[in-house]
């Protein structure tokens, strides 16, 4: 048992946190919400020069080898800034795609370009009826000639609206609910048959809503074997979940310490708000749920390369676990701001709304709830 | 004991009812039902329909333009208008400055204010807190200074709801700044249109403005707009606390919130069933019924006891407490039950004449922007930690 960063790992900790305590202010964070792009392509760029971009691939498709750790201190960290950049929708779920299920020519095209940070890719996999379903898929993909047409909509596709390509999954059989019967394609964004509808989210995101309609793609576009790409998505799927627990303990740890700055200045009556016990006891539970947080991210983290049963305990009980700490941090740190935590201006409210959307990335709280439930009760 | 409407309380139910149904002006209807933004104007056009009924007041005593209604017909009023999705008429005029004035003020103020009140001719704010007075508002600090026939106003009031559409603010300004904190205050009626005032708006986290921070510069008042005694604005405000905080259960608006929550359980799907048949949601539906049954009975044993004559005490802190907590509580699954689709902001989306496609089901769009808002109501007219502090020391002894 070990919960120590290697120095390797804790180097590449210091240059992200660098990275975002310098370059990633609330007022830089505005302007890239506001800009054409959503994000920084300029830090973006510094992404892919610092390797970061590189991490969780491996050296034969063009990588840096590394694992859910190293993927744990960057997100960490991304939380810590609410970092807005797409590197989950890239990077964790759209190349990680490539990387678990595509064959050497798909990686050696896809990955190399991401990496050096030419190419933006989404998985548009979510339905408007699917929730958090993850094989809960009526996008069909039928045979024409020797490629398919792929027709149907994708909800909320992080990234979608900058993706230069996109990975759509499509039911080749089955039904609606069925594990089997899921294909994944790659697809131009641009192609033929696609609109994109893009719009910002809540905590300063980028999304689109993607309609295909008889989208015609060669047999090469397709992604791992027909039919039978559910269970890479659902451990895709697992590694992002781990990874976007980190990104929340990164939000909490900031909304503690914002809070705690708060009580130790703000006076009321006389006193430092840190003075009356009613306060004090809420940050200290606080603290505590940061804790835990932490606690069950490293348990998440190092159980995404064990056995797939082992994997979804130990995810989902992360994912609920920190839902539910999320919620009691984010609306005390709004709580014990008083007026202050309501604004725009203030950073706490942009923190508590990231926090608040990280409950619906990947499944809820109730969700892995029930997830978890099911590998106790059968 | 019996929990039953008597038959008159329910006659009267039902002509708010129908009052309600065939008054509110369409456009209002629509934009409500569409969950967008309320302007000044729908508020005022509102606000005269009920005067034009006799109803925009109903607490008031009848000499004054009020309904004579008793208390349970107030609160059966109340949840009426909420239940419908109505607006609730700006309370800042209405339930809070009107009620002192009757109490504090001298006739030629309720000569000239309460007929204004009523007609909406003047729209009111509240301007108690200030950037470093919230919950120690004693400790404000905005000056008032006696320069002849007039008080020199400097200083600062922040969190000012509509004061961009104020014409009126009432004011705890210092009169006295060697007295102790709370006896050198005094309750000042301001223009809102002087000179030497400045009204900056301040956003709030889902994108909206409804509060605003308005500074005084040397503004200049006549000290015929004092209300009571030089000084003695501490008793006043604490008056008017307490017409603050009554209806802020808001049960009609809370059903409503909560039957829309059923509504969209039932649309949304969850592993091929709506989402309401899944026992985990369900029981948090339930849960939140019940809890809000507990509510609207406490109020009532309230209610009732008014009705007998009693004079309303701590329970409007306890109501405060519970109510904010469930309105926030309801907004929480609310957000919960939409799943991804919470993510999408259009803000544009929320004004009226927007009539582009809705992004996901057309229920989704305000509901995050509305959860970030509610956790205003544990904060403001009093933060639940105050009202706690109040039942520990007023009701437990403590
Ligand atoms: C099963 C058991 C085994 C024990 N074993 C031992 C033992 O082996 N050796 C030993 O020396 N003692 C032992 N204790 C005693 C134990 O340490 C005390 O009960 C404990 O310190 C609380 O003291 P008290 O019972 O006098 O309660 P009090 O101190 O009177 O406290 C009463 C309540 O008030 C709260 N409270 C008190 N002060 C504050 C404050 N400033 N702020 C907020 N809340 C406050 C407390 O948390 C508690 O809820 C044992 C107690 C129990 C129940
Ligand atoms: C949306 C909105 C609308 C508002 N509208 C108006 C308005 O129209 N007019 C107006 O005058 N004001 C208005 N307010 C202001 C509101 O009344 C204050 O925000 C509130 O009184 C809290 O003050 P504060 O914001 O300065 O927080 P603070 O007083 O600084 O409190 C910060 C935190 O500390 C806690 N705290 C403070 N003292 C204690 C204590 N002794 N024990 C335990 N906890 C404590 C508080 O509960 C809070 O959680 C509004 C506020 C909001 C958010």
């Amino acid at each position: 048992m070990n919960f120590s960063l290697s120095d390797e790992q804790k180097l590449l900790k210091d240059s992200v946190d660098r990275f975002v305590a310098e370059r990633y202010g609330l007022d830089a964070r505005r302007t890239l919400i506001a800009s054409e792009d959503g994000y920084g392509r300029k830090n973006w760029k510094t992404f892919a020069e610092l390797g970061w971009l590189a991490i969780p691939f491996s050296d034969a498709s063009g990588g840096l080898g590394g694992g859910p750790i190293e993927v744990m201190v960057l997100m960490e960290a991304f939380g810590r800034g609410l970092v807005v950049e797409p590197f989950i929708s890239t990077i964790l779920m759209g190349a990680t795609l490539v990387e678990t299920l595509g064959d050497k020519e798909q990686k050696a095209a896809i990955i190399p370009p991401v990496v050096r940070g030419e190419k933006l890719i989404s998985f548009a996999h979510v339905e408007a009826q699917s929730r958090f379903t993850l094989s809960d898929v009526i996008t069909t993909a039928s045979t024409d000639g020797n490629g398919y047409r792929i027709s149907g909509h994708k909800a909320v596709v992080f990234g979608g609206d900058s993706a230069n390509q996109l990975i759509v999954s499509a039911r080749t059989s089955g039904n609606q609910r069925d594990e089997d019967g899921i294909s994944l394609f790659l697809v131009d964004a641009e192609a033929k048959g696609i609109t994109r509808r893009s719009y910002g989210t809540v905590d300063g995101l980028r999304a689109a809503e993607i309609t295909l309609s008889n989208v015609l793609v060669g047999p090469e576009t397709m992604l791992g074997k027909e039919g039978n790409s559910f269970a890479g998505i659902e451990s895709v799927v697992d590694g992002a979940t781990a990874a976007v627990c980190a990104e929340a303990v990164g939000v909490m740890d900031s909304l503690q310490e914002q809070t705690l700055e708060h009580l130790k200045t703000r006076e009321q009556f006389g006193l430092k708000l840190g003075k009356f016990q009613a306060l004090q006891h809420r940050s200290v539970d606080m603290f505590v749920a940061c804790q835990e947080a932490r606690t069950m991210m490293y348990v998440a983290t190092l159980s995404l390369n064990k056995p797939r049963a082992d994997r979804i305990r130990a995810v989902s009980a992360a994912k609920s676990h920190i839902g539910q700490a999320g919620r009691l941090v984010g609306q005390e740190a709004v709580q014990l701001h008083g007026g202050m935590g309501m604004t725009d201006e203030l950073a706490v409210g942009h923190y508590f709304k990231r926090l608040t959307m990280i409950d619906t990335l990947f499944g809820n709280t109730d969700h892995h709830l029930e997830r978890f439930a099911a590998t106790v009760h059968g | 004991m019996n929990l039953e409407y008597s038959d008159a309380d329910q006659a009267f139910r039902e002509e708010v009812q129908n009052f309600l149904r065939d008054n509110t002006p369409s456009t209002i209807r629509t934009k409500i039902d569409a969950r967008q933004k309320l302007t000044k104007e729908d508020y005022m056009a509102w606000h005269k329909i009920l005067y034009g009924r006799g109803w925009v007041a109903p607490n008031w005593p009848v000499e004054f333009g009020g309904t004579g209604w008793t208390p349970l017909q107030c609160h059966i009023f109340d949840e009426e208008i909420g239940l419908s999705g109505s607006p609730r008429v700006l309370p800042f005029g209405v339930n809070m400055v009107g009620p002192v004035i009757m109490e504090f003020g001298n006739d030629t103020q309720k000569a000239h204010y309460l007929p204004r009140i009523l007609s909406c001719e003047d729209v009111w704010c509240q301007g108690y807190s200030e950037p470093g007075s919230g919950s120690d508002l004693a400790s404000l600090k905005t000056r008032a200074t006696r320069d002849g026939d007039e008080y020199v106003v400097n200083g600062s009031k922040i969190w000012t709801t509509s004061a961009h559409w104020a014409d009126m603010i009432f004011c705890l300004v210092r009169t006295d700044t060697n007295a102790k904190n709370q006896e050198g205050i005094s309750f000042l009626l301001i223009n809102m249109h002087e000179s030497g005032i400045d009204v900056r708006p301040i956003i709030t986290m889902d994108g909206g403005h409804e509060v605003n921070q308005v500074f005084f510069e040397d503004v200049r008042v006549p000290i015929t707009n004092l209300v009571g005694e030089e000084n003695k604005g501490w008793t006043y405000a604490k008056f008017l606390l307490k017409h603050e905080r009554a209806g802020i259960a808001a049960i009609g608006s809370q059903k409503r919130q909560l039957n829309r929550l059923k509504e969209i359980a039932r649309a949304e799907q969850s592993n091929g069933q709506a989402l309401i048949e899944e026992p985990r949601f369900r029981d948090k539906i339930s849960r939140a019924e019940i809890e809000l049954m507990a509510l609207e009975y406490t109020e009532l044993r309230a209610v009732s006891a008014a009705n007998q004559g009693r004079v309303p005490g701590t329970e409007v802190n306890l109501l405060k407490i519970r109510g904010s907590e469930m309105q926030q509580k309801i907004s929480e699954l609310l957000i919960e039950a939409i799943g991804y689709y919470a993510n999408p902001f259009v803000p544009d989306s929320f004004d009226a004449g927007w009539n582009e496609e809705p992004i996901g089901p057309d229920y989704a769009a305000a509901l995050a922007p509305e959860y970030f808002n509610w956790r205003k109501s544990s904060i403001y007219a009093g933060s639940n930690e105050i009202q706690k502090n109040i039942i520990s020391k007023m009701v437990l002894g403590l």
